[in-house]
This record gives structure tokens, sequence and C-alpha cells, in this order.
């Protein structure tokens, strides 16, 4: 679940994508050298670098 | 008269809007480009019913009003200004069924600018299998629209959607999203600024000129209004965004019901292969292995046909208009030729495009994307830079404008200045004649060496384009945050009917822009090869009688036309820069091909073509097939001029050269200056001149 997706340095498009605190974001697959990361957030498949990812707080939950 | 509405359609990329075009308009469509900017802008018509009309405007696709690129940017200028011609009556929002929530964030958007908006749920076709149930009636009512269910791959719901489009004016206006509550401090002090104007236009205006900075403000000119920094209109954004989800979210929890338990199995069972860390490449490696297979060996037979044809249709002529003199002449070996020469690869470049545009729809280009990215980003290229390679392949003026969802600027003009090394469609006609000269026939593994050759030259291109990024990924320097988001889209069987409209359009394109060029450099050709100064051109019969005082007439009109070429006003070019080129192993005569290369090298076998034709113009001799001239051509000592080593260095001149003027048109609009599309002429040619060098000198 994200937490907070405030940093500045967050794509806008990714926000409007769903990456909002409250959502939650699921990892799918890994890329060679684990980058970039395939995630299902928000019913949305995208495709981020560790990067950008690594700028998003996220908290673990059990499903 | 006749009525006529005029329609957006708008969507998400990937959504099948189209699909949804091409169901509304058939072939009824053309693609022209936005005053000012190469964005592709596709239209058509569409009949509805008792002589009214629908204009029908395909938007780039986008996933929200606040634009990031020079696409998406086109569709927010047009929707905030009342005075375009294009102007919507009504917006058609197409968005999928299975990505309704986010494609919802979109409508939600439009709808608040009051224009009349219609949603068309795309796919309806796959919501049983996906487990989705939608209530229709709730939706239409929540979101205060008119709804279409449509598959455009059964062909359902379209003709429900063309009764939506004609009764537009009874669709409701209400706003999704009082923008004021976003943060109503700063809203009313906007709009008591503004008191005529819509709020939550003014926002977009501020927000796009904070973000993008390209609006054309018109009679919303913001400019005096003393506004936020742009980290906390960025939160209000963020907040936009939220408030939007939380509508949508309470719409769709009484419209809309998923059994996740029944979704996504395919996607899942597909990535596991297609991006697996070693079968992702192994797959994508022989898909690319059998695209070359297919344009080189099944492209073949209908290549021969047409080859066959024209040296017929020449000959016809010729033998058709035999007092016609210069005009028969000039059709015969000017036009004819100059023609058959870019008819030719036709089916080639139909091959590609079908092959990319089958990649594409598929859903699979994402995924190669995906593979590719970290791997790129090591050489200062994007995952994403593989697009505008790999459409490359098919022409660097498209590859050239596909660099605009790069959204970093250097990763962009990394990847603008090293696209061109890609092997594109006109290096193809190069490349097939003079490996089929050349390389020798035969096969390996089922492949045949000529095949091989070609895919070497691709790899060789794309070898080059990521070594030459690489150094100036070094060379350059930047401090520019990165970012890189990419969707996934779920995996579809291309449609065949996109496939083949997109086919047919960018061959059409292709053959047109190429073939005016090609028909005008043929004829010019022509000219230059058909006159010269002086003496030695108009008394040329005299002096190889002369000369040759011994031979039989037949060689003598050879000698006499060989002796005219020798000294007509192409000659004379092709002979002064002979000394320069002679060291990569070519004589005079392809000389005049380079030169002639230099506006665009598809040129190249035309006008090798129509040379050789004027070289061996006399009477009744039948005109071969510009293959067998080719292999023919001999030096005067009776060496071959197309040998293994001259030809291997042809094959690298083409291959690095930059002979384009399309393509440094296109780069210098990309880069809104000469000096990229300088550099790219000055580097790239520097470096086939050295290669083509190296490899002759070494091979000879």
């Amino acid at each position: 679940m994200i937490t907070d997706s405030s940093s500045n340095d967050i794509p806008l498009k990714l926000l409007e994508m769903g990456c909002l605190p409250g959502n939650e974001v699921k990892l799918l697959q890994l890329a060679p050298f684990s980058d970039p990361m395939y995630l299902n957030v928000n019913d949305s498949f995208l495709a981020i670098r560790k990067e950008t990812a690594s700028l998003i707080v996220i908290e673990k939950i059990n499903e | 008269m006749s009525k006529q509405i005029n329609v957006a359609l708008i969507g998400n990329p990937n959504t099948g809007k189209t699909s949804v075009f091409n169901a509304l308009t058939g072939l009824n469509q053309k693609v022209g480009n936005y005053p000012g900017i190469t964005v592709d802008k596709k239209q058509g018509i569409c009949k509805l019913s008792r002589g009214v009309k629908a204009h029908i405007l395909d938007l780039p696709g986008t996933y929200s009003l606040n634009a990031s690129s020079l696409d998406e940017n086109v569709v927010i200028e047009l929707l905030l200004n009342k005075n375009d011609k294009d102007y919507p009556d009504v917006a058609v929002i197409v968005s999928d069924v299975e990505n309704l929530k986010r494609n919802l964030l979109l409508f939600t958007q439009i709808k608040d600018l009051k224009i009349p908006t219609l949603l068309v749920i795309n796919m309806s076709d796959v919501m049983k299998r996906k487990g989705i149930s939608l209530d229709v009636e709730v939706l239409e009512e929540k979101l205060n629209t008119k709804i279409a269910l449509v598959s455009t791959r059964k062909g359902t719901g379209i003709q429900e959607l063309k009764k939506l489009i004609e009764q537009y004016k009874t669709l409701p206006k209400k706003q999704c999203l009082d923008a004021s509550t976003i943060e109503p401090a700063y809203f009313e002090r906007l709009q008591k600024a503004f008191p005529n104007q819509d709020i939550y236009k003014l926002w977009l205006v501020i927000t796009q000129d904070a973000n993008f900075g390209k609006v054309s403000r018109q009679e919303l000119d913001v400019s005096k209004f003393k506004t936020k920094s742009t980290s906390e209109l960025k939160r209000l954004q963020q907040k936009e965004a939220i408030k939007r989800y939380q509508f949508i979210n309470n719409v769709l929890k009484e419209g809309q019901n998923i059994d996740r338990s029944k979704a996504r199995d395919l996607r899942s069972k597909l990535d596991r292969v297609l991006i697996h860390k070693v079968w992702g490449y192994v797959i994508f490696f022989i898909i690319l292995l059998t695209i070359f297979q297919a344009i080189y060996d099944w492209a073949t037979f209908p290549m021969d046909l047409i080859d066959t044809t024209f040296a017929g249709l020449a000959e016809w002529v010729k033998s058709s208009y035999p007092n016609g003199g210069k005009v028969t002449d000039l059709v015969a070996e000017g036009i004819v030729s100059g023609i058959g020469g870019i008819v030719i690869f036709i089916p080639q470049i139909a091959f590609l495009f079908l092959f990319i545009s089958i990649l594409e729809e598929s859903g699979y280009m994402s995924r190669v994307v995906f593979l590719m990215d970290r791997i790129m980003r090591r050489f200062g290229l994007s995952g994403k830079s593989l697009v505008p390679l790999i459409s490359g392949t098919a022409c660097a003026i498209p590859a050239v404008m596909a660099t605009r969802n790069i959204e970093n600027w250097k990763e962009r003009l990394i990847t603008i200045l090293v696209t061109p090394f890609t092997t594109c469609s006109a290096r193809l006609p190069v490349y097939l004649i003079i490996i089929a000269l050349v390389i020798p026939e035969g096969y390996i593994f089922g492949l045949s060496y000529q095949a091989l050759t070609l895919m070497l030259l691709y790899l060789i291109g794309f070898g080059m384009a990521v070594f030459s990024a690489y150094v100036l990924d070094r060379i350059m320097k930047t401090n520019r945050k990165t970012f890189f988001v990419v969707e996934m889209p779920n995996y579809k069987l291309p449609l065949l009917k996109n496939v083949l409209i997109t086919v047919f359009e960018k061959t059409k394109t292709f053959v047109f822009e190429a073939g005016k060029i090609i028909l005008a450099i043929s004829v010019i050709l022509w000219v230059l090869a058909s006159y010269g100064p002086g003496e030695k051109f108009n008394n040329a019969e005299a002096i190889v009688a002369e000369q040759y005082a011994d031979l039989s007439d037949a060689k003598i009109d050879d000698k006499v036309a060989a002796y005219r070429l020798e000294h007509s006003y192409i000659g004379i070019i092709g002979k002064t820069i002979e000394p320069v080129i002679k060291p990569l192993g070519y004589d005079w005569k392809i000389g005049i091909g380079l030169v002639a290369s230099f506006a665009a090298r598809e040129v190249f076998v035309g006008t090798l073509a129509t040379i050789y034709s004027v070289g061996s113009a006399t009477e009744n001799e039948s005109i071969d097939t510009i293959k067998t001239k080719m292999s023919n051509e001999i030096y005067e000592d009776g060496s071959k001029v197309f040998t293994f080593a001259s030809g291997i260095s042809l094959l690298l001149f083409y291959a690095f050269a930059m002979q384009c003027m399309s393509t440094l048109a296109i780069v210098k609009r990309e880069t809104k200056s000469w000096k990229w599309p300088m550099i790219q002429l000055i580097g790239m040619s520097t470096i086939a001149y050295i290669f083509a060098l190296i490899a002759f000198q070494i091979l000879n």
C-alpha cells in the first residue's frame, strides 16, 4: 500500500495513473538486474525504473 | 447543405481508439499535420443518417489533460480553444473495459470543460471472460453521460455510438468535480481575478504553463495572476487526482463489479515467458530473424514480377514510339526507370510496416521496452528508445517523431541523433541490389547467405547507433532527473483491419513522398546525362569512329554511347569526385549515384538505372534489368566494377552515411536548431567514409 507519493520528482503521470496514497501496489516481475520494475497499481500495469520507484513510500500489507 | 457535427475522439493509449476511428470512418480518412508541428492529425468523415455527417478527429492518445509531450499538448490546445475550427461539438472518450478506473480520470477532466461528452467502453466482448460486469444505467446516471458499449473486434455497438453522436445536444453538461474544492481559498482568489472565466479552465492553463509552458493563452491570459510555486502547484494537482479518483471510485462501486478470480490469466502466463530473463531475449531475437527472412525471401517473388514488368514497359515505350526521339528516351529511360526503381520496393516496405504494426498492436512492443531499458540505459538511451530504433527500420522520419514520448531530453536527443544509423527502408533498395550482386547464393541452416548478410547489416546499423549513443552520452552533460513510465497493455490479437490500414497508409505515404523526389531526380539525371558541353560530347561519333576504325558497327555504337556519357554534364561531375571515392573502390558512375543519394539514398538504384540505360541506349538492344546491367559493368581493363570488396565498401558507406534531406529537416524541427542535424550530417558521413575505406583496402 502506498503511504506517500508527494516527492517532487515523481512524474505527474505516475500520480494520475493511480500512484496515490491508499492505493495498493503489487510487484509483478523484475527485468534483469531488477530494473525496471513491473507493477500493478490501481488496476494499471506499469513499468517504472527503480530510481523512480524508490521515491514512493510504501507499507507492506498481507493479502 | 448537410449538417456536420465535429467529433473529437479522445482516450488513453492502448484503448482501441484507433480501432473505433477506423470502424467509424473506414477508409474515409486522411492523415495530415497540425500546423507548425509534426504530430499526425488523423481525421475522417462518418455518415450518421439523413444527410447528417460527422467530422471525426482522432486526437493523440493521452492519460490526462496535463500534457507532458507535444502529442498530448495537441489535445489540450484544441479543447481550450473554442475558436478552433476543429473544436468539438461532442467529445467521445474511448476507454477500455479493463482499465475503466484510469480511463475515467481523463473523462472527468474533459467533462469538466463543459464539452458534451460521450463515453465509449471498448472491448466489451471480453467482459464476461474477465469477470467484469457493468451496470450501464447507474454509470450513465452517476457520470451524467451516455455510454456506448462497443466491441471493435466483434463490430458491435458502432451503430448505437453513431446514434448517440447524432443526439449530442441532449447530453447533460453537469461537471464531475467542482474544482474549487481542491483548495477553496486559492480558487476563490482565482475566480475573483477572472470573474467571467471558468475556474477549471484557468487552473488548467496555469498548471500547463508551469509544467509544459506551451499553451497559447488567447483569452485566458493568466500571466498577471500571482500564482504558487511549482511544487505547491504539483501538490494541488496531486490533490486534484485524489479527488477525481474518489469520485470515480464512488461511481464504480455501484456501477462495476469485478470478479478477480477470473482475471489476468493470459497476461501473466505470456509475461512469464515473453519477458523472461533468458527466453524473453531469445524470443525477441527469433522474431527479428523472422522479419528479416520475410523481407528478403518472401518479398522476392512480387519484386521480380515488378522488375520484369517495368523493364518490359520501358521496352514497350521504345518500340511503340520509335520516332519520338528525345521524348521517347526521356519517358523510357528517365521516367519509367525512375518509377520502376521505387515501385519495386513496395513489397518489402509493406512487409516491414506489417510486422511493426503487428508488434505494436499486440502489446509486445511494450515488453521489449521493458526488457531493454536497463541495457539501453547503459548507452545513454532509454528502453523507449527502442521503439524509434525499431521503427527506424521503416523510416527515420516517423522514428524521430516517435522519440517524443521519451520524457528525458538528453535521452531523447541522443535517440534522435543515432536513429538514422538504423537501416531504414530507403537503404533496402541499395542493400538488396548490391547483396544480390556480390554475395553468393546458398543456404546455411535454412537461411540464405544473402538474408544473413542483410540481417548483419541491420545489426551493424543498430550496433553503430548504440555505440555512438554511448560516446554521445559520455560527451554530453546533463543534470536533469530521468523518469520513465511505461504502460504494459494487455495482449491482444491484432485486428486485421487496423494492421492493413496502417500498412496501406504508411506504404502510400512512403511511395508518394519518396517517389516525388526520386522521379524528379531521375529526370534531372537523365537530362544531365543526355547533354554535355563542348566538342567531345557533340562529336562523340566522329571521335570514336576515328579511334576504333576496325570495330563492327554495333560495337562502335556502344563505344559512342559510353564516350558520350563520360563527357556529359553528369559524367563531368562523376569524374570530378572520382579521386575522392577511388580509394573506396568506386568508379565515377557510382560517384554520380552517391552524389544523387545525398538528397535521399533510395535514388541510388534509380540513378544507376538511369545512367546505365543511357549508357547502353543503342537501338534494338533489349532493356535489361538493372541487376544484369550492373553485374556486366566493367572497368577499361576488363575487371568488374562490382566486386566483393567494392560491394562491401558500398554497403558500409550506405549503412553509416547520412543521406536523407527529409530526416535532417525533421531533426531540425524536433531539436529546434541546425546544430544537431549538421553534427549528424558531418559525423555520420565521416564515419561512413572511414569504414568504407578500411573495408575496401583490406578486402581488395
